[in-house]
């Protein structure tokens, strides 16, 4: 995989992490020393059976979640002894997470809903809503900025959830099952909006599904079994 | 980050009006409460320290009877020369004047008007702290000749003569003819609720003879003593104590059959026992306001459990620990210092009302509303603490998966 030459520095690179749970009898290893690198403006699905510690792995790349032992290297930086206010701070300057559940603040407008990474990084309010309606307008939401979340249809919740993502301008894209909750025609919506942030825009985007079609979108399938990487390939036909 | 934390507290406010206000209930009663009882104990304490004022200083009452309230019946009455005895032989006495009350019917012209009448000595009006507003007072002249003469107190002057001069007219007292010399400055109401202005006073020698019916000439109801400046209250109710068993000739073993009262003494009772009256009230009242507290922190805990998952959403975006520990905490100081704000204004409601039925000044005291609503605020920062540190320790994974 690796080119020839000066090789550039990948946006991730992870060096034998594991991750395990609980202690004693109820100890658990959902991670078993995984190696990983991800070049930045890759589209990367992780697909597995369940239980195989494909959210795990996600949690640590969005540094959500430590690894137990292992290297962690993010855009050069080692990341896997941050701190929690560290990767508090990481996660809202370069990171955007989708979620399986859409994860909207309730009773909260979409406009409120997307500007609030923005109002974390303390950006006044006039660029906030302006920049707010940008990214609503980019997943097609133009006349529903005043609509909460119980106004708004399913696959409407996900493109506010992605609009919430994208509107930090972020290097990664995380997304957890983004599909999980969406019919097909939805399903499909939603990914072309995800393909084209990550062409139009080449933010990195980081997929975990468990739909052999949702992934082909991907240029790279990762596919993670029993706290391993099990296969790691190229989709016929990708970049 | 502050601004944030209040923009964000603010909006959750808003989204949920109903609870907030029932959150801030028990602030705003509490709240409330303590101000309206310090206020209106306050207004209590101050009208009885006016009172005290008003009595003239150093006036001691000297009465015929044991105590004030026991039946007087059978027990002598002074004389005329009791009260001339205490001039004389107690030095710490500025002046002495005897006073005899009746009940009066006094007609001017169609009206006429029942009240009651003082006989005293000119000596009354500096001893009792009654100016004159209009004419003169009667003078040691008037009283030796047992003159028909008066002065009238303003709610007479009202009732009789309305916008008429009244000096230098002629009523009738009971059967007596007596012309209006003077007319009384305006005192207000005692606090026993008695209107000081419903009166007309007039020599002493004039009632005993002229009003007085067949009762002996020489009797005195009552005899008021005002002391030298200095002088100890406690000390002068004792001389003249002394002096009084000799006159009404008491053996040693025979208790006192008249009694002296320190008015001043009695007012200072008085204000002291409103002043504690008003700290335990405010005391009170200041527990609901604990209670107050304790319910919204009730409700924020419940609150940072109900939305526990908003606060993984926050976390995984970006927001830090210490920025959901202030939104919580914002929330909840603003929530009880709106609680505060909403008690400052019921209260000024409340106190004023109740002041004016209980018929207590309103003075507005600015100190105990901010003290109130100051201690609103830190309810808020105490009891919000606990609620805001837990949702800031929440771990964003487990807070996202919780239902
Ligand atoms: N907090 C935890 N404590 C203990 N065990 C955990 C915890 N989180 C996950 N696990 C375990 O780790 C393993 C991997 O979990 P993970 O959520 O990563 O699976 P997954 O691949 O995302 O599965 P799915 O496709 O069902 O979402 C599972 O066996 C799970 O029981
Ligand atoms: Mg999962």
């Amino acid at each position: 995989m690796s080119t020839p030459g000066v090789a550039p520095e990948p946006l991730f690179r992870l060096c034998g992490i594991t991750k395990t749970y609980g202690q004693g009898e109820a100890r658990f290893q959902a991670l078993r020393g995984i190696d990983l690198e991800i070049p930045r403006g890759q589209f990367v699905a992780v697909m597995g059976p369940s239980g195989s510690g494909k959210s795990t792995l996600m949690n640590i790349l969005g540094c959500l979640d430590t690894p137990t032992t292992g290297e962690y290297i993010f855009d050069g930086e080692h990341v896997e002894r941050f701190n929690s206010i560290q990767r508090s701070l990481l996660r809202r300057h370069h990171h955007g997470f989708i979620f399986q559940g859409f994860n909207l603040l309730a009773r909260t407008s979409a406009l409120e809903n997307v500007e609030l990474p923005l109002l974390y990084r303390g950006m006044p309010r006039k660029e906030r809503d302006a920049l707010a309606a940008e990214a609503l307008a980019a997943v097609g939401l133009e006349g529903k900025f005043r609509n909460t979340p119980a106004e708004l249809s399913g696959g409407q919740q996900q493109r506010v959830a992605i609009a919430r993502a994208i509107v930090t301008n972020p290097l990664v894209l995380f997304a957890d099952e983004p599909t999980g909750n969406l019919d097909t025609q939805t399903s499909e919506d939603v990914m072309a909006l995800i393909t084209r942030l990550n062409t139009e825009r080449g933010i990195t985007v980081l997929m975990v599904t468990h739909e052999t079609d949702i992934a082909a979108h991907a240029q790279r399938i990762v596919r993670v079994k029993d706290g391993l990487i099990d296969a790691d390939s190229l989709p016929p036909g990708g970049a | 980050m502050l601004l944030n934390a209040l923009l964000l507290a603010l909006r959750e406010i808003r989204r949920n009006l109903m609870r907030a206000f029932l959150t801030v209930l028990g602030i705003v009663i509490g709240v409330a409460a303590v101000i309206t009882m310090v206020t209106v104990g306050q207004g209590a304490t101050d009208a009885v320290t006016a009172q005290v004022a008003s009595l003239g200083s150093n006036l001691i009452i000297v009465r015929p009877g044991a105590a004030i309230g026991m039946p007087q019946g059978g027990v002598a009455r002074f004389k005329m020369s009791d009260a001339a005895a205490l001039a004389d032989r107690v030095t710490n006495i500025e002046s002495v004047a005897p006073v005899t009350n009746r009940s009066v019917s006094i007609v001017y012209q169609q009206k006429n008007w029942t009240t009651s009448v003082i006989g005293t000595t000119p000596e009354y009006f500096p001893i009792a702290n009654r100016e004159i507003a209009s004419g003169r007072a009667f003078n040691t002249g008037d009283v030796r000749s047992g003159r028909a003469v008066c002065t009238i107190g303003n709610t007479v002057r009202k009732e009789l003569f309305g916008n008429e001069d009244p000096v230098g007219a002629k009523l009738r007292v009971n059967t007596m003819a007596c012309e209006v010399i003077g007319v009384l400055a305006t005192k207000g109401q005692s606090s026993f609720g008695m209107d000081q202005d419903d009166t007309i006073i007039l020599p002493i020698t004039t009632l005993q003879r002229r009003l007085a019916g067949r009762q002996g000439t020489q009797q005195v109801g009552q005899i008021y003593v005002s002391g030298k400046d200095g002088v100890d209250g406690d000390v002068l109710v004792a001389e003249i104590g002394a002096v009084m068993r000799e006159l009404r000739n008491l053996a040693a073993n025979e208790s006192d059959d008249f009694s002296v009262m320190d008015t001043r003494q009695i007012a200072q009772a008085l204000s002291s026992t409103t002043r504690v009256m008003t700290s335990l009230l405010g005391a009170v009242a200041g527990v609901s306001l604990l209670v107050g507290g304790i319910g919204i922190m009730n409700i924020m805990l419940v609150s940072v459990t109900e939305r526990t998952r908003e606060i993984g959403i926050r976390l995984a975006i970006g927001a830090l620990p210490r920025e959901v520990l202030w939104q919580f905490l914002v929330e909840a100081v603003t929530l009880s210092s709106l609680g505060g704000l909403i008690g400052v204004l019921l209260a000024l409601l409340a106190s004023a009302g109740m002041a004016s039925a209980m018929n207590v000044p309103f003075n507005f005291d600015a100190s105990i509303n901010l003290i109130a609503f100051g201690f609103a605020a830190a309810v808020g920062v105490v009891f919000g603490f606990m609620p805001a540190r837990r949702a800031a320790q929440l771990d964003p994974i487990e807070a996202l998966r919780h239902e």
